[in-house]
Order: structure tokens, then sequence, then C-alpha cells
């Protein structure tokens, strides 16, 4: 869960647009990208217009038809040992998974990039703010969930809570990073003899460029969130049933395992296509926002 | 050297002492009073008193702190407020299945990933590569839980090469051991070993490709030799690296794969004392698998300085 993105090298302020226009020129040209940004396109789509898609709602039982294999008229991708329809399940399921990883992703931007900012351009800060993103590493995430659970009793919240402050450590070494190198470049001492203040700096200088490494760290997180959402639900420290939740449908399905198989293989296929249209989508713009790649 | 090292034990004993403090403060702030539950609903007010009196409730929380720590220290975390069975004799039990399983799938992660990674760096841009980078792609993609229950659908159930649970003490049969414990450290492995695979490959292909390689090779040197002394020596940091970073994906994992596998290890004592509020093992448990996190980077950290003697020289402690 801390797996921490390459940096990609700096992209000066001054011709965003045109860099811009390279990075998707470069994304177009790019199949395993264009494959990744496909499959995350059509997952949030489906996630997101769930409630449209969905032909019945993700709880409601039908005791007269459980175990329904898939293909069974209407019940696309059959039945749980309720009687529920699994496609509605799953689209349902994607849709939590989302969110958890929306907000954790948010928590992380949200905490991590300013103290990765102030850390890298104050040393004073710097020697506080590692110490404790290294005190933060030190404690699993899943143990943090424990925590969390202990205390609030699990949920949406407590899962995107602790996979958020999770990956806040590696956020912060990713945008301290990029601010040490920044600190030193041509325009923003031109910036200091100016005058500008540290705070202009940051947010005017800084910010804009350390950008492509923040959010090729957020194509990092997202897929570990979702993960982990899944993780922790399977374990029922996550979302609470009856809420639909990919993990949790996994962990029921194991219940019944020998019966029928298919409940527990579509919401694992549902997280492999979201990870892995995160991890193509992911490394295709690491490689775009590259100006050392390509052409 | 011997600077560094102590640099590195203090700033563990202050992460550690830091960490225990956080949960300490943690529990204390959970909702409840230990000695109300003890006592019951309706005892009287003296016997609640005694109670916290026993426990060392009525101290400030300073003192509390350093006997909660004192204790820790010599191996005592009191009892479990589920089992009535002392916390440490729990630890006892399930920690050594939990890092038998770890070790078992670091190992095969090891030994998978780095032989995937050379692979690949060797045969760049032809079809081993592909099929290496395919694998770890998808490895890392695949949800290791889910891997886990469509490996006892198949192997263990259809094919019944693997049992789909239990668990057999090393000490008592080797081979059962194995028998038992191969499938839920191979799931484990899985996702590492892809990551440990991308890592090598990224490094052999840099060290490969650099002057000293080629002025190896142009006094004559083969290409096996080559490939061993030079490119996997200079990929052993990074890997070693990454299965420091790992660790808390390792023991993450573990609870989940204990969980699939119904194994008796720390996972599983983890996730019962939560659902049954047991906190002094919830207390115990997070403080020795953060203790054992800092002690094993520590532990690698110091490996780096046996492994590559620029480390020594540059003194990383800065």
């Amino acid at each position: 869960m801390t797996a921490i993105a390459e940096t990609p090298a700096e992209t000066p302020v001054a011709n965003l647009g045109r860099v811009r226009g390279r990075v998707v020129r470069k994304l177009l040209h790019n199949p395993m990208g264009l494959v990744g940004g496909a499959l995350l396109l059509i997952v949030i789509l489906a996630g997101v217009l769930a409630p449209w898609l969905a032909p019945y709602s993700p709880t409601e039982v039908h005791f007269s038809t459980p175990f329904q294999q898939p293909g069974t008229v209407g019940f696309a991708l059959g039945t749980d040992d309720l009687g529920r329809d699994v496609l509605s399940r799953v689209l349902y399921g994607a849709r939590a998974s989302f969110e958890v990883g929306v907000l954790s992703v948010l928590l992380a931007v949200v905490v991590g990039v300013p103290l990765g900012l102030l850390s890298g351009y104050w040393h004073w800060l710097d020697t506080l703010v590692s110490r404790l993103a290294d005190l933060m590493l030190a404690f699993p995430f899943l143990i943090l969930a424990v925590g969390l659970a202990a205390i609030n009793g699990g949920g949406l919240g407590n899962a995107a809570i602790a996979l958020g402050i999770a990956n806040i450590p590696t956020m912060i070494r990713v945008v301290r990073a990029e601010t040490l190198r920044l600190k030193d470049t041509d325009f923003v001492l031109a910036a200091h003899t100016m005058d500008a203040g540290a705070w202009r700096i940051l947010g005017q200088h800084i910010l804009p460029n350390a950008l492509s490494a923040i959010i090729v760290q957020a194509t990092v997180i997202m897929p570990a969130a979702v993960l982990g959402e899944a993780v922790l639900s399977f374990l029922g420290l996550g979302i609470q049933p009856p809420k639909p939740s990919l993990g949790i449908m996994l962990s029921d399905a194991q219940q019944y395992l020998f019966r029928t198989p298919w409940p527990a293989v579509f919401p694992g296929i549902v997280i492999a296509l979201i990870c892995l249209g995160f991890n193509l989508f992911g490394d295709a713009l690491r490689d775009a926002l590259d100006p050392k790649t390509g052409k | 050297m011997l600077r560094y090292l102590f640099h590195r034990l203090w700033q563990s004993a202050v992460t550690l002492v830091l960490a225990s403090i956080v949960v300490f403060v943690g529990v204390r702030a959970l909702p409840g009073d230990p000695a109300l539950a003890m006592a019951g609903e309706n005892a009287d007010p003296a016997t609640i008193k005694a109670i916290r009196a026993q426990l060392g409730l009525d101290q400030s929380l300073p003192v509390q702190y350093l006997r909660f720590a004192g204790h820790a220290l010599t191996g005592d975390f009191g009892k479990s407020t589920a089992t009535g069975m002392p916390v440490n004799q729990m630890i006892g039990a399930t920690l050594p299945v939990t890092i038998q399983l770890a070790l078992y799938a670091m190992a095969i992660a090891v030994l998978a990933g780095m032989t995937a990674g050379v692979v690949a760096a060797v045969f760049r841009g032809r079809w081993p590569e592909w099929a290496a980078n395919g694998f770890s792609l998808l490895a890392l993609s695949v949800p290791t839980f889910w891997v886990g229950i469509l490996a006892i659908l198949y192997l263990s159930v259809q094919l019944g090469w693997f049992p789909a649970s239990g668990y057999v003490a090393l000490s008592e049969n080797p081979l059962r051991w194995m028998y038992y414990l191969t499938l839920p450290a191979l799931i484990l492995g899985i996702s590492h070993a892809a990551v440990i695979q991308r890592q090598t490959r990224a490094s052999m292909v840099g060290t490969l490709t650099a002057d000293f390689v080629r002025t190896a090779r142009a006094k004559g040197l083969g290409s096996g030799a080559v490939i061993l002394r030079y490119g996997l020596r200079n990929s052993l940091i990074v890997v070693t690296t990454v299965i420091g970073l790992q660790l808390g994906g390792l023991i993450a994992g573990g609870v989940v794969t204990e969980r699939i596998f119904s194994l008796p290890g720390m996972g599983k004592l983890t996730l019962d004392s939560v659902f049954t509020r047991d906190y002094p093992v919830i207390q115990a448990v997070v403080l020795v698998v953060t203790a054992a996190y800092i002690v094993i980077n520590l532990l690698i950290d110091l490996l780096y300085t046996a492994i590559d003697p620029r480390i020594r020289v540059s003194g990383r402690a800065q």
C-alpha cells in the first residue's frame, strides 16, 4: 500500500498549454494507456450510473430464486444465496469502491500536499514532518484500520479514513521531493529576486509544477484504495452489510463457494478490471508527463 | 559505521516509544470503562473503586503509561477480557504461524520475482520479457484474496492438490506443515513477487547498460558471469529495499490469507479481538506488529551496508 510513483521531470509553467497538448498526444499514442483509459471509463461510468443501470435494488431479496446461474433470464450474472441480483450488487459495489477510493485520495492530497510543500521549503519543518511520516509508515494500514474499527465500528468512512491516512506519508514524500528539486530552479530564484513571498512562490510556482507528480501519485493511490476497501470489507472492518461492497460479496460468496462459484467470480473480476485500468493508465500518464520519453 | 548504527538504533527506539504512546492513548480514548465492565452493571461503588485501584486506573495517565510500558517490556500484556487467558500466551501461540507464513511467502516472492526480473532484463524486447511483465501487471491488479478463494475452489476442491484449510505445526511434522502452508504462502507471495520482478528488471536493465558492464564484457567475461556478478549483485539493494517497504503489505495480506485458509495466526487473533472488543489483546497485537515492523526495517537498513559498501562510506545517517 505504500508504493511511490517515480517522479516525472519538470514541466515549466510558462508553456503549460503546449505541454498539455504534448501530454494528450503522447497518451493517445500509447496503446496500453488507451486500453487502461477505456477500461476506467467503462467501470467509472458503470459505477456512477449504477442507480439507472442496475435492474434491481442491490439489497432486494428473491427467496424463490437463489443460486441462479449466470445467463438466467432476468438475472444476467445470476443470483446469490438470498436471490439477490449479482449484476446489481456488482454495479453498486463498484460505486462504493470508487467512493472510498476518491475519499481516500482526497484525504491524502489535502493533508499530504501542504505538508510536503512546507517540509520541502522550510528545512526546520522538514525534520519534524519527515519523522512523522516515518512513524506513520511504521503503522501498517490494516492495523490502523483495526484501531479505527475498534473505535468507530467499521463503515465506509472508516475504510476511507484508514486508507487515506495510510497514503499520506507517501504523498508527503513525493511532494517534498518535488519541492526540494523545484526550490533551486531558475524561475523560483527569479521569483525570489522579484520579492515574491514564500506563500506566493509555493502556490504559484512550485505547486503547479509539482502537479504532475501529485496526479501520478493519485493514480497509484486509487487502485490501492480500491483493493484496500475490498480487503477491509472482506474482513468486516469496512463497509457493513447490507450495503453492497465487492469485498462483502466475496466474503459472503466464500461461504457457499462449493455450491456455486459465480457470486465469487464476478466481484473479483470487477476489482481486477478497476485496478488494471488504473495501473495501465497511470503508467501511461507517467510516461506522457515525462518529457524525456518519446517524441 | 558505529555512529550510524547508534543513530539508527536511537531512531528506532524513539519511533517505538512514540508508537507505544499512540497505542496507549488510543486504547484509553475508547468508549467504556474497563473497571465497570469487569465489575458488572449492578456493582457497588466500593467494588468498582477496588477494581480501579487493582488495575491502576486511579493513577495519573503518565504513571499508568509507565506501568503499561514497563509491563510490556517484560512481555506482560495483562489478560484477555474475552477468554481470560494471559495475552502473551495468546500471542505466543499465534505469532509463530504468522511469521512462518510471512517468511515462506517472502521466500517464494523473492525467488519467483528475482528470477522473472532477471529473465525480463536479459531477454529485453523479446517474448520472455513480455510474459514476465504481463504476469506482474496481472498479479498487481488482481486481488490476492480473490485468487486465494479461486485457488481453494480449483486446486483444493476440484483437483485435490492442496488442503482447503488447516494447519500443522512445523515441529510436529515438517512435511505436513509444508503441505498445509504452501498454497497460502504461494497466494500471499504472488503480488509481492510482481513488485520484486518490476524492481529487479528496472535495476538490472540500468546496470547491464552501464559502462563498467561494457568494460567487463569487452574483457571477455561470459554473459552468465556478468549477469550474476554485476547485474544481480547491484539489484540486490533494490530488492532489499522493496522487501522492507512490502512488510506492511505482507502483514495486511497475511491477515486476509489467514482468514481465507482458516490459519490460527495473529491475523485471526487480531480480527477476533476487534469483533469482541478485547482491548488488552488489540493493544498488544498493535504493539507487537509495530515493533516487528520497526525492528525488521532496522535490520534491513543495516543489511544495506553489508551489501553495498558505498552506503557505509557516504553515511546514510544524514
